[in-house]
């Protein structure tokens, strides 16, 4: 998510092909270290959806369609 | 007597020039500040449009149906607190829980914690999504911001609430405004649950 922007497409790959997965890890190092919070949207075995927040490409599942990076939080006025 | 009168004039129209030309020096002021041309650097209008038409298709891909009508037709989400089951839950028991409170969250203003059974309002918790990049810096389009507190509560509801400014209701969203929406969401659900039938509405509205 990027204001006045919306979803921009960072990178896109499959993660059992090793040179994409690589490309993968670097944009989602990339934009953590620019700040960004990452999370995983998600179906629960309950069928509600709700989104898990990850702090590592490791804890991405696997079956993860996507990744949506956004602005970290900050108290508001 | 000319050489008097003449002396008084000159006397007045130093003292009239002491008054006049201040308050006209502050009236061209006035004038030249609101002729300034304010010029919008980087606001586009349209991309502003495009860029709230991906937010809304991207929140719609990431809620459930029942999340995406409320807040196409309310214009807010009613998120339930992580620690409540939402009505109709089941604890491990069996017996059946209510939902201590839930949240709702507005585009661009405080997320209001509430007692879905009675209404009460419990606080706002301030929060912000502010992008740090040197070109943007603004604020997400609203739907982005709606997701942002979406993903954030539902994914770590403790860590959002320790990063929020907490304060009671009605600092900054009207109470009054919240209590018309819950009326409105109330009304808003009966209506779905008769057009969906009952087991659209039990399974929905988690």
């Amino acid at each position: 998510m990027q204001p006045g922007h919306g979803e921009v497409l960072l990178a896109e790959g499959d993660v059992s092909i090793p040179a994409e997965e690589r490309e993968l890890i670097e944009a989602f190092r990339a934009q953590l270290d620019a700040g960004m919070w990452a999370a995983v949207p998600l179906t629960a075995d309950s069928g509600r959806r709700q989104a898990e927040l990850v702090r590592s490409f490791d804890e991405v599942p696997r079956s993860a369609e996507r990744v949506i990076f956004f602005p970290r939080a900050a108290g508001g006025r | 007597m000319l050489l008097a009168l003449g002396a008084t004039a000159i006397v007045i129209l130093a003292l009239l020039w002491e008054v006049v030309v201040p308050a006209l020096e502050r009236r061209l002021q006035r004038r030249r500040v609101h002729r300034r041309r304010i010029v919008a650097t980087g606001y586009d209008p349209g991309r502003e449009r495009r860029a709230e038409q991906r937010a809304r298709a991207l929140l719609k891909s990431c809620v459930n149906a029942e999340e995406w009508e409320m807040y196409r037709d309310l214009g807010f989400l009613r998120v339930w607190g992580a620690s409540g089951e939402g009505p109709g839950g089941h604890s491990a028991d069996g017996g059946v829980t209510g939902a201590p409170y839930a949240y709702l969250i507005y585009p661009h203003k405080p997320i209001v914690a509430f007692i879905p059974q009675t209404g009460a309002l419990l606080s706002e918790y301030c929060i912000e999504f502010l992008d740090r990049s040197p070109d943007d810096g603004g604020r997400l389009p609203e739907s982005d911001d709606v997701l942002a507190k979406w993903m954030a509560l539902t994914g770590d509801e403790r860590r959002m609430i320790d990063q929020a400014n907490m304060h009671l209701p009605g600092r900054q969203v009207d109470p009054r405004q919240v209590r018309r929406d819950l009326w409105r969401l109330g009304r808003w659900e009966r209506e779905r649950m008769r057009r969906y039938g009952s087991h659209a509405g039990s399974v929905g509205s988690r």
